[in-house]
């Protein structure tokens, strides 16, 4: 008990002096996971989309194929990145292993499944609304898309948030490819696997209750975006 | 200027897993006037003017427009029986034609105003579509097919789920279209309506198109007794 | 949405942006535990301008990162191993640079009587006899394979042992929060032990029979066989860390009024 209370204060404290760390890492944990959720939605969106209005003989392969990488652990998304990623791999030349681009492609990996398939639901469901009115109006398959994008836009901005929920919390790829190295590659995740490591618990739940913190903050703007689809139906 | 008309249908046929919902229909169709296409219920109307408009695959036969299929195509819009609303405001509901054909924003929205009000929805210009009533809803349909200045408007029972006052109000609409030189192929079960707007009558029963004739003739003189029957009241199936 | 993709890929740029020199050092974990690594590294940016960037690790993972070319140089305390790894090529030289020396951590209780043991193996071999509940950083560190040695060396397999032997497959901090959590007798570094926050009822049971001497040697990664490597920037390390700058910092290093680390680099020949 005097752990979680310590853990609280230490939060409180190192939150309200504005520590520099804290801010360090904060700012790197939020580098590292909107851009790769920026990279996956541009990735991600437009595949759902495509797989939803484009007929061909392997899509329900596809959707398969997708939903069940959505179940990859990302533990093992890290080692297989790390072995690309390393010297003696094919892309070593890029010496990426162990700089925050190795945690964003990691991490991008990660949650490109999760956004298709959560997309391609909604999208899927509103095409099925609009077939009939769009197959009518004779539009092209670009059109189809923009469409489609765009009027379920809240619903993709909810993909692309469970998205961020997933990323951000992710560790055991992103300490494989990251290596956590002070100063460079530490984000909260990894800072917390740390400090725990070390035994210093008190600093650790402090970095915990920020990262849930972090985490309630996101989840409270998706709950309200959500709302606001119910109440006007957009 | 793209001529669509006449429009000539031979043997026309179409099937869902092999049965024969609709055919084989000859068909030929002058370029002026409301066509309305009656019939009971599960007769095959829609059927029949999805094949016309394009969207339903002809299993057999053939359909020939003046010009070729894809100008015709452009020129041709459709109403639904029920009414597909994108999730938008009403105004860019009605615009959303324009948008597809190249117009920007600004000009599609202002077109879209004066649609919308003159069918009656010009107070409700921003409101999501989805929450207008089923009257509304469908005269937002007619103001989106219309917009683009189609030179003919199929409609399949656009006044099925509405009360009396959507329906007139949707009649007026489609006078003044018709009067502007626009054609209409009509699809409806309500012999009132048929009398009401029609210059020419396709009786439709079980997929085959079993009378066709100007107005007055059809329902002063039927020729069939399927169709004697149906203007007498009796069901048909 | 279109602002803040620009805003997030300028975060990625400038979060690459690098102003000073940067090599990339594998160190042990029982090294890092220590806490010595926060009073070399600022200081080594200021007399070099170099930014030392630390990959914490266990010694064979240490080893593997020098063998593939992903770090610089290593930093380890296995010296079987670390010969080994300048013999096939990996790295270039072994130079030594300080020890400390490994203490066998207990609870108070001390039930196995470890406390008036002779030497490192007596100590092991009560334990073994009392069948005390024994951590082991089961990781294959320089501390797990000094660990196995000092098994060998009191007539005893360390794979063969019962169930009160508990390999955790962890760094020096995690297995001491297990011996912690477990009441369990363990073998640590004294830097790391010092350093640890949790002790909950462990103590320093034994210490210093000369066998349970810890070496730590600096190893640059061979830039003929990765040529990318940044071999100046790791030979000037070198120089650092093996001049009198750094024998001043290390020998001072103090917890607890303990000094950690004694310093016993020669500096390379000019």
């Amino acid at each position: 008990m005097t752990d979680l209370w310590d853990g609280l204060s230490r939060a409180f404290w190192l939150v309200v002096t504005l520590d520099a760390e804290l801010v360090e890492i904060t700012l790197r944990s939020l580098q590292v996971t909107i851009s790769a959720l920026v990279i996956a939605s541009l990735i991600a969106l437009p595949l759902a989309a495509v797989l939803a209005v484009r007929r061909f003989r392997l899509r329900r392969a596809v959707i398969a194929v997708l939903n069940a990488l959505m179940g990859l652990p990302p533990v093992v998304v890290g080692l297989i990145v790390y072995i690309l990623l390393s010297r003696s791999g094919p892309f070593g030349v890029f010496g990426l292993l162990f700089t925050p681009t190795a945690m964003i492609i990691a991490q991008v990996i990660i949650i490109v499944p999760l956004i298709a398939s959560i997309a391609h639901q909604s999208l899927r469901d509103l095409w099925t609304e609009y077939h009939d009115l769009l197959i009518s109006m004779n539009v092209t398959q670009t059109q189809k898309v923009k469409t489609l994008l765009w009027d379920a836009r809240r619903a993709l901005l909810t993909a692309s948030l469970a998205g961020f929920g997933r990323a951000i919390g992710e560790v055991g790829a992103i300490m494989i490819v990251g290596g956590n190295i002070d100063h460079a590659t530490r984000v909260l995740t990894t800072a917390i696997a740390l400090e725990t490591g070390k035994g210093e618990f008190a600093l650790a739940l402090g970095l915990g209750f920020v990262l849930i913190g972090l985490t309630i903050a996101i989840n409270i703007a998706t709950h309200w975006l959500g709302q606001t689809e119910t109440e006007g139906r957009w | 200027m793209t001529q669509l008309f006449p429009l000539k249908v031979t043997g026309a046929e179409s099937r869902r897993r092999g049965k024969l919902l609709v055919g084989p229909v000859d068909l030929e169709l002058g370029p002026t006037g409301t066509t309305i296409v009656i019939g009971p219920n599960g007769s095959g109307k829609t059927t029949l003017l999805s094949l016309l408009h394009g969207t339903s695959r002809l299993n057999a036969g053939q359909v020939t427009w003046a010009c070729s299929t894809e100008d015709a195509r452009r020129h041709q819009s459709f109403v639904f029986q029920r009414p597909v609303m994108l999730r938008r405001s009403v105004v860019d509901n009605i615009a959303y034609p324009l948008g597809l054909r190249g117009h920007d924003t600004k000009t599609a929205r202002a077109q879209a105003t004066e649609w919308a009000i003159r069918v009656g929805l010009g107070d409700m210009l921003t409101r999501p579509a989805t929450v207008l009533s089923g009257g509304e809803q469908q005269k937002l349909a007619l103001a989106r097919a219309l917009i683009s200045e189609p030179k003919l408007v199929f409609l399949d029972e656009p006044c099925a789920a509405l009360d009396g006052r959507a329906m007139r109000e949707i009649e007026t609409i489609l006078t003044e279209v018709k009067a502007a030189g626009t054609r209409i192929i009509l699809s409806t079960h309500d012999l009132g309506q048929a009398r009401r707007l029609a210059d020419e009558v396709l009786f439709l029963k079980g997929g085959l198109i079993h009378e066709q004739g100007l107005a007055p003739t059809f329902f002063d003189q039927p020729q069939t007794s399927e169709a004697q029957a149906f203007l007498k009241g009796d069901i048909v199936e | 949405m279109k602002s803040l993709a620009a805003l997030s890929f300028a975060l990625v740029v400038l979060g690459q942006a690098v102003f000073a020199d940067v090599m990339k050092l594998a160190v042990t974990t029982s090294f890092h535990n220590s806490g010595l690594a926060e009073i070399l590294l600022p200081e080594i940016k200021n007399d070099l301008d170099l930014d030392v960037q630390l990959l914490v690790v266990g010694t064979g993972q240490a080893l593997k990162l020098g063998r593939s070319g992903d770090v610089d140089a290593i930093l380890v305390h296995s010296r079987k191993a670390e010969e080994e790894f300048v013999a096939d090529g990996s790295g270039t030289f072994r130079r030594e640079i300080m020890y400390n020396d490994f203490v066998i951590v207990g609870p108070n209780a001390d039930a196995a009587n470890v406390g008036s043991a002779s030497d490192a193996k007596d100590a092991l071999q009560r334990i073994a006899n009392a069948k005390a509940r024994f951590v082991s950083r089961g990781d294959d560190s320089g501390t797990h394979k000094k660990e196995q040695n000092l098994w060998s060396s009191a007539g005893l397999k360390a794979g063969e042992l019962g169930d009160w032997y508990n390999a955790v497959g962890a760094g020096m901090g995690a297995a001491l929060n297990t011996a912690s959590g477990l009441n369990a007798y363990i073998l640590s570094d004294r830097a790391s032990w010092l350093n640890f926050g949790n002790k909950g009822d462990l103590a320093v049971l034994f210490s210093g029979d000369p066998v349970l001497f810890n070496q730590y040697a600096y190893l640059p990664v061979n830039p003929e066989k990765h040529t990318h490597v940044e071999r100046d920037l790791a030979l000037k390390l070198e120089k650092w860390l093996t001049s009198d700058r750094a024998a001043k910092l290390i020998n001072g290093y103090e917890i607890d009024g303990q000094t950690l680390f004694t310093f016993n680099a020669k500096p390379p020949s000019q």
